[in-house]
């Protein structure tokens, strides 16, 4: 058997029981995580992407609930462990960076006492010695004058300086794996270009494994190994980056890869994908972006299809594949339902 | 550069020293002006679309606003169509032929209004209608021209999705058929493959009613695709202008360099090959920008005379314009 690898997340279904009813926010969604590793999860805002993230750090909201499947961490099953177990994985083991850097921070507290706090609480250094590695930490991120920085409050720092000290916190405790959920959405380019740099240098040095949540498709195609691609919370495709921009083998990969505008669209029509995003209190029976699909065919608005394998680096689930079976005989379904891949 | 306006009569919107300043309290009974918009001068041709593109804190947003004067701009002239904007008067009569469309369509729509009277409005204010029939007849219009279904016309803006209420805006800006608008980051609130649609709309919208477009955004593959030209801001200046495909290629500023090499782009092959020209630091507070070119402090390329005085806006090479005392150098 190959190697395990770090986390194995295996048909997770998270939901949210709201006053309107049950909303399946993740559904069904496995995959793989090895050590080193950059995978990107994209799709839309509601397709899961940001649930999946605080799925496995359950960090849920108070209405959020998973109601099966399994997430493995070193082998360790982390689906129903206590709230003890969970807090020596936090941090210690997978931590997480948010979008908004002004908000995860603490404005009444100075940088250095909240990075300070989590260099504390998950090892058993000193005061002085928390301070220390806090100043370590603020260096390894390119913060100038780190001793200063330490005394000074969020609000006298930029988004992007803010951004490196919440990437400082998160690696205080060299956590095998780091959880970005759009960690530049709120920047400016020339400061994302920067902190994604960051990011790759710090992740080669330290190899630790980033899931990096986004929507932007160029800093997926910039930072990531592996790619998912989600929509209504389930995964329509995965693979390589080279793969999925390359090859994409799902109609809603291959709407969004032709909807962007690139450098070469400049005086043509882009090609939207048509409709609107779904309901994710009214899910369709059959393919959940069949309602959007122009190539929905009778069976896709019936049963949504299984997770397929297009080569060993690449599967999707989408019945055009199959289609295209049909004509030339390669493609054969997985059969594992995502069991073990 | 005056000159060549001029003699050139499809010029719209001509923009000569706009200088925007907003008076700052920093103490007790202090104040100190914050150059939002310092001395930028350029013109938008008819029916072309000028992208305007910097980030954020650059001035980009007050300048459109200022254009349109939604701010008294504290020096400096805006001609549109030949006239130039100075009383109540001249003011009111901009307001039919130029308008503008908002970034965030959740906060541009009043919650308690249904999406008839938010369309209707700019119509109520320019009386433009004869009778009510009249007027629905042109709300009903003007939402089939964005693609709203018309039977939406009695909701409130709550009911719509994002895409839908920011095709809301669009027809409430297209509602006195006006020849220019500003669009200040139209596209950025909204999901990846909304987006797409929402683009395509503005160029068939173009097409169809010969507008003219002053596009703001930070996304410059955005831009990029919408625009003929772009004009770059950096800290309340303007640092370069030129054709979207020149400047996009060839930029000469050493900050739309970086600005152009950053923009992550979507294939995987080029990205990971791309050499980004990764610029230190941050943007310096506008209320203490840095003596002479602004953009100094953050330049590879800065010489002892960059801290002197502030560079020209001239003209480089036909059409392109560039700030930067070391351009011929480089």
């Amino acid at each position: 058997m190959e190697q395990e690898p770090l986390l194995k997340v295996r048909d997770l279904h998270t939901s949210f029981f709201t006053p309107a009813g049950e909303v399946k926010a993740v559904n069904g969604v496995s995959f793989n995580l090895d050590r080193g590793k950059v995978l990107g999860i994209v799709g839309e805002s509601g397709s899961g992407k940001s649930v999946t993230a605080y799925s496995i750090m359950q960090i849920l909201a108070s209405t959020g609930k998973i109601v099966s499947g399994s997430i493995k961490l070193d082998g360790q099953e982390l689906v129903g462990a206590d709230e003890s177990v969970m807090k020596t994985v936090r941090g210690n083991k997978v931590s997480i960076i948010f979008q908004d850097p002004m908000t995860s921070l603490n404005p009444t507290y100075t940088i250095g006492h909240q990075l300070m706090e989590a260099i504390m609480l998950h090892t058993d250094r000193t005061k002085a010695q928390a301070r220390e590695r806090a100043i370590e930490m603020l260096k390894l991120v390119n913060v100038n004058e780190p001793e200063k920085r330490m005394k000074q409050y969020p609000f006298e720092h930029s988004g992007g300086m803010r951004q490196r000290v919440m990437i400082a916190m998160a690696l205080a405790c060299e956590p095998d794996i780091l959880i970005a959920d759009e960690p530049t959405t709120a920047l400016d380019v020339t400061i994302q270009a920067q902190i994604l740099e960051l990011m790759k240098s710090l992740q080669e040095e330290l190899g630790m494994a980033i899931i990096m949540i986004t929507h932007d498709l160029g800093v997926v195609a910039q930072m990531c190994d592996e790619v998912i691609v989600m929509y209504a919370g389930s995964i329509c495709e995965q693979g390589t980056a080279e793969e999925i921009f390359y090859n994409p083998k799902h109609e809603y990969t291959k709407g969004l890869m032709r909807s962007i505008p690139t450098a070469d669209t400049a005086g043509h029509k882009l090609q939207p994908i048509t409709g609107t995003p779904i309901d994710l209190l009214n899910m369709p029976e059959g393919c959940p972006f069949a309602p959007r699909c122009n190539n929905a065919m009778k069976i896709c608005l019936r049963q949504r299809c299984e997770r397929m394998r297009i080569n060993d680096e690449h599967f999707a689930a989408c019945w055009m594949n199959v289609k295209e079976a049909i004509d030339n005989g390669t493609i054969v379904p997985d059969g594992k339902g995502g069991e073990d891949a | 550069m005056s000159e060549h306006i001029e003699k050139n009569n499809d010029i719209l919107v001509d923009v000569r020293h706009l200088k925007q300043y907003f008076n700052i309290n920093v103490g007790w009974l202090m104040t100190k002006p914050l150059k939002a918009v310092d001395d930028v001068s350029f013109s938008i041709r008819r029916g072309e679309t000028l992208g305007l593109v910097g980030e954020s804190g650059c001035g980009k947003t007050t300048a459109g606003r200022s254009i349109l004067h939604l701010y008294k701009p504290t020096a400096g002239e805006v001609i549109f169509d030949g006239r130039p904007i100075k009383s109540k008067a001249d003011i009111r009569e901009l307001r039919k032929h130029a308008t503008m469309v908002f970034q965030d369509p959740y906060s541009s729509l009043n919650p308690r209004m249904t999406v008839s009277d938010i369309i209707g409005e700019p119509l109520d204010v320019h009386k433009a209608y004869a009778n009510k029939a009249e007027r629905m007849e042109r709300i009903l219009e003007l939402m089939d021209q964005v693609g709203l279904n018309s039977e939406h016309a009695s909701r409130y803006a709550h009911e719509f999705s994002g895409g839908q209420r920011q095709r809301i805006g669009i027809a409430r800006a297209l509602a006195l058929k006006p020849e220019f608008i500003v669009c200040d980051e139209p596209v950025s609130a909204l999901d990846v493959s909304i987006q797409a649609q929402v683009i395509n709309m503005f160029v068939e919208l173009q097409e169809k009613m010969d507008l003219t477009y002053l596009f703001i955004a930070h996304d410059i593959l955005v831009v990029r695709h919408i625009s003929d030209r772009i004009a770059v801001m950096y800290l309340g200046k303007m640092v370069e202008l030129a054709d979207a495909g020149e400047i996009y290629d060839q930029p000469l500023h050493p900050y739309t360099r970086s600005l152009m090499s950053a923009v992550p782009q979507p294939d995987p092959i080029v990205a990971k090959a791309n050499k980004r020209i990764v610029l230190s630091g941050d943007i310096p507070s506008p209320l203490n920008a840095p003596s002479g070119c602004p953009f100094r402090t953050r330049c590879p390329n800065a010489a002892p005379c960059c801290a002197e005085s502030m560079p020209e806006f001239k003209e480089v090479k036909p059409g392109h314009f560039v700030a930067c005392h070391r351009v011929n150098e480089l």
